[in-house]
């Protein structure tokens, strides 16, 4: 029984006589332990190998995905500051303890910074070095076929009248025919195919160094700022013209993609009927912008997932609100102000509230200068003074309604401390009265008036409401490369799973009667159902040309491996084969 | 103004009921899967145990290594001969639920049969829900329960139809897929309505669609991870001269052997890893459009990664020594509870901006992804 062994042995055998034939499948790191030697060097080397090798990287990933998880479930500074405020007033004992670990900035911490970069050391640390291998194997030749072919994964041979040189080059055409790299060495072919799995395998991981470093090159340079504008209204991309702005640590305002825009018309629409009742179904900002600084006028609409692309800048919708028209008059009926003013909205039906300030112009009744201050409230759709509440019912102006209060003195905005235009400072301002004596308030309906007592004035709820819209202005460069490195990754990442690197040897021999033994065999880097299938495929192909020869009686036989007669006998019937390669050989 | 187009009401109403209808014709098929294991039982043959028992016969039962080229006859084609991989435990897979028992078969069949049946109409109820609110139909958790689970048997549907031997894990996956869409009906119900300006763009159907295949097949990764689990533990066991308990015997003899599970788990893991990588990107493409940052560690974006990271662990602890087997299986198992968190847990525990429920133009509800 000289082809029957158990595994066991076979393994031993299997990893000497493979030898150089199943060397360099892969440029995989070796996983060989390296004790470190003396001296500096020696451990620097030592380390640098612990950081290069698999098992190093695998624990940095893990620690990756571990150290990701609190940010995910600790408010963050970077996406919402109230509610890390709000964590802080919550957790006095926890919160510096938390600063202390970074977990408020966990992306930006030191010691995420630190597991990403050591990773990317290894991943560098290890690409490197495949990277030249596989040059190198680029440029050498697949091994030599090993000493029995019968040994691999994966075999076949039979016995030709075509002679063993017509059989090598009929092989070798054929192999490189179906795109491997072949060439002749001694009495076999050596032949290799699957290369792209390397190539997409290294392309993955360099993809994932460009990703990164787009990533950070993007939040170095980024700027991002936000604007409200009423419609009618419009806006040119300084940095003064911003209501807040943040930006990237090399960020300059030279950076700033010149442009202009206003904003020609907003539209919301709502669901009417239902269980999401007043749940918004579009937004539309109609726009009219030019790119530079005298550019042509062109129109546009930006909606929520459409934003406005000018050079590296993007104009995003990211929020709306009302802003009622008031008119402001004196005791002669002057009028001191006249303007939209954009109101806050506090709920998903945009209750909204605000300040109005008449800053410059009003005089009193006694011919003195002073300023005014109303306190607003805004609802859309009214809900009917027996509600009893100013919180609106629908979201668009159905039944819209101001209210107002009125105060006069002094709003201190002339103090150098900047103030809010939401936000009214009344440590200077004196309550108008109304009849009752109380601060003088009322509910506007648009069109309605309400006069100020003594003749000091009146307020005008006009019918014109105007819409306004947030815009978000980004600036991120390095957007293109990351997006570049994602589409490379992806690509990499199908290459070195779904192609498979795999070798094929094909032997052909003069046997001691004169009939050819043609052996073939294959080896793929992992188990795969692939490479016997396309050995089989090759074999039938090889077979046409050097169609097989009748077997010679037992007794005589002479091809290598051939085993005795009773051997043969029992080797005919499939059920005497190994159970698990038959079936594994079925499965796959 | 243009008002969107209102639901359907009837086609909503059809689609609950060919949910319903699904689930009852699953509940049956969940039966006949029950049948086929119980009559499966009666079958007594121990082919894992006869190979991997110390000093049975079969384990001495040399790999024999078949000469092709026998005879006198002239062969057709050469055969090409295959050996087990060298450090693998040589086991043949088991017969399937049935235990090749006839009657047991029969009622495997009957389920298989009943599971398409179910397939269809939930297919139906997913493809009516979407033609009611005129969209595709994962805008909200409910929506995503009952494509999710379709997909998963739509998945595990076709692999049966591809002739791969995989109709033991019909009773698994059909008991998840019950309690998913049980979950569905419940729990997440919402009527059909149309979606928030937010989740308008075209994204949605790229973005939600391949979220949610992957996550088909990665629990189809997930279920073979454990049977994997218990088969190996099983085979160790019986390797080491241990016997394990009839309940056990009975059921895991029936299952694939350790190495096929393993290597199923792998194939479907690492065929939809790089769809799982291409679902954050586009991801990612349309957060960049409709939040201005491609970017920024959003919950959810946190636990992709998250999953992602974990997959790339597995799939890297699969090639590394010391890692192999047991412990990267552990790995997939992490890698999909990593998913299932995302799914449930950062939509139920964690607000971000996924959960559309901020004020301002968000003010969305519960949607999926």
């Amino acid at each position: 029984m000289s082809n029957t062994t158990t595994d066991d042995t076979t393994k031993a055998g299997d990893d000497q006589e493979l030898g150089a034939a199943g060397a360099q499948l892969s440029t995989a790191p070796d996983e060989a332990p390296n004790l470190p030697s003396l001296g500096v060097i020696g451990w620097a080397r030592w380390f640098w190998r612990q950081l290069t090798s698999m098992r190093v990287a695998l624990l940095l990933l893990l620690l990756l995905s571990l150290g990701a998880i609190p940010g995910s479930l600790i408010p963050q500074t970077g996406i919402d500051e109230t509610k890390v405020a709000d964590f802080r007033e919550r957790h006095e004992v926890l919160a510096p303890v938390y600063d202390k670990l970074g977990l408020f900035n966990v992306y930006s911490s030191v010691w995420f910074s630190a597991i990403y970069i050591l990773l990317f050391v290894s991943l560098i640390g290890c690409i490197v070095p495949r990277t030249w291998q596989f040059v190198g194997q680029l440029r050498g030749r697949p091994p030599g076929a090993p000493r029995r072919l019968t040994r691999l994964p994966a075999h076949t041979t039979w016995r030709t009248e075509t002679g063993p040189e017509q059989v090598r080059e009929a092989a070798l055409a054929l192999l490189k025919k179906r795109g491997f790299r072949a060439h002749l060495s001694g009495d076999a072919v050596a032949a290799e195919k699957g290369y792209l799995r390397e190539v997409g395998n290294l392309a993955f991981h360099i993809a994932l160094i460009v990703m990164l470093i787009a990533f950070a090159w993007g939040q170095l340079f980024k700027s991002e700022g936000n604007k409200l504008i009423v419609e009618g209204h419009g806006f040119a991309n300084t940095l003064t013209q911003y209501d807040d702005f943040k930006s990237g640590s090399l960020f300059t305002t030279d950076d700033l993609e010149p442009f202009s825009f206003d904003l020609k018309d907003f539209k919301g629409t709502y669901e009417r009927t239902g269980p999401n009742r007043g749940t918004p179904r579009t937004y539309e900002a109609d726009l009219t912008y030019s790119e530079g600084a005298y550019g042509e006028q062109k129109r546009t609409t930006v909606k929520v997932n459409e934003p406005l692309k000018i050079g590296d800048a993007k104009v995003y919708l990211v929020s709306h609100g009302y802003a009622p028209v008031v008119t402001v008059r004196d005791g002669k009926g002057q009028i001191v102000f006249q303007d939209a003013v954009p109101l806050l909205p506090l709920d998903a039906n945009v209750t909204s509230s605000g300040v109005v300030k008449v800053l410059d112009g009003y005089r009193n009744p006694e011919g003195k200068k002073e300023q005014l201050g109303f306190q607003a409230f805004f609802v859309p759709t009214f809900g009917g003074s027996a509600t009893g509440t100013m919180l609106s019912q629908f979201p668009a102006l159905d039944y819209p309604v101001l209210a107002l209060n009125a105060y006069h003195g002094d709003l201190k905005a002339d103090s150098g401390i900047p103030q809010s235009v939401y936000q009214m400072d009344k440590s200077k301002m004196k309550e108008f009265k109304g009849p009752d004596g109380k601060l003088l308030k009322k509910l506007l309906r648009p069109g309605e008036t309400m006069k100020l007592p003594n003749g000091a004035g009146s307020v005008t709820f006009e019918k014109d409401i105007k819409e306004w819209a947030g815009f978000q202005v980004v600036q991120e460069p390095g957007g293109g490369w990351a997006l570049g490195g994602a589409i490379v990754a992806i690509g990499g990442l199908a290459a070195s799973l779904f192609i498979q690197r795999r070798r094929v040897w094909v032997r052909a021999t003069a046997g001691a009667d004169g009939v050819t033994v043609v052996e073939m065999a294959g080896l793929g880097r992992s188990e795969s159902a692939k490479v016997p299938e396309e050995l089989g495929d090759l074999a039938e192909a090889l077979y046409a040309q050097a169609p097989g020869a009748p077997e010679p009686d037992p007794d005589s036989a002479t091809a290598p491996e051939s085993a005795p007669g009773p051997d043969d006998a029992s080797a005919k019937t499939p059920d005497h084969r190994n159970p698990a390669s038959a079936e594994g050989a079925e499965q796959q | 103004m243009t008002l969107a187009a209102a639901t359907n009401e009837s086609l909503a109403e059809m689609s609950n009921v060919l949910i319903y209808s699904a689930m009852a014709v699953y509940t049956l098929a969940f039966f006949a899967y029950i049948a086929e294991w119980l009559f499966g039982s009666r079958s007594k043959v121990a082919r894992t145990a006869a190979a991997l028992t110390p000093g049975a016969e079969s384990r001495k039962a040399p790999a024999v290594t078949v000469k092709q080229a026998g005879g006198t006859a002239v062969l057709e084609r050469p055969k090409v001969v295959v050996r087990a991989t060298a450090g693998t435990r040589d086991v043949p897979d088991g017969p399937g639920a049935h235990g090749g028992d006839e009657q047991g078969d029969l009622y495997g069949r009957i389920a298989v049969s009943l599971t398409v049946l179910g397939f269809l109409l939930a297919f139906g109820g997913v493809l009516t829900r979407a033609l009611s609110v005129q969209r595709a139909p994962w805008g909200n958790m409910y929506e995503f329960n009952i494509t999710f689970s379709t997909v998963a048997v739509g998945v595990y549907l076709t692999l049966l139809a591809l002739k791969k031997n995989v109709r033991w894990i019909g009773l698994f996956l059909i008991t998840s897929v019950l309690l998913d869409l049980g979950l569905a009906v419940t729990v997440l119900y919402t009527a059909s309505d149309q979606l928030v300006p937010a989740l308008h763009s075209y994204w949605l159907y790229i973005h939600v669609s391949t979220a949610i295949l992957c996550g088909a097949v990665f629990y189809l990764g997930a279920v073979t991870t454990i049977l994997y689990l218990f088969k190996d533990s099983y085979e160790s066991k019986l390797a080491g001269g241990g016997k394990p308990g009839s309940f056990a015997t009975s059921v895991l003899e029936r299952l694939p052997a350790s190495a096929s599970l393993d290597k199923f788990a792998y194939r479907v893991n690492a065929a939809v890893f790089p769809l799982w990588t291409f679902t954050i990107i586009a991801g990612a493409i349309w957060a960049g459009d409709a939040w201005g940052r491609y970017w920024g560690w959003d919950p959810k974006e946190v636990w992709s990664f998250i999953t992602w990271v974990a997959y790339a662990c597995y799939l890297h602890a699969r090639a590394t020594a010391g890692w192999k087997g047991r412990k990267a299986a552990y790995l997939a198992l992490l890698a999909f509870g990593c998913w299932l968190f995302n799914y449930y847990g950062v939509n139920i525990f964690v607000s971000g901006k996924h959960s559309y429920a901020d004020v301002g133009l968000g003010v969305l509800t519960a949607a999926g992804f």
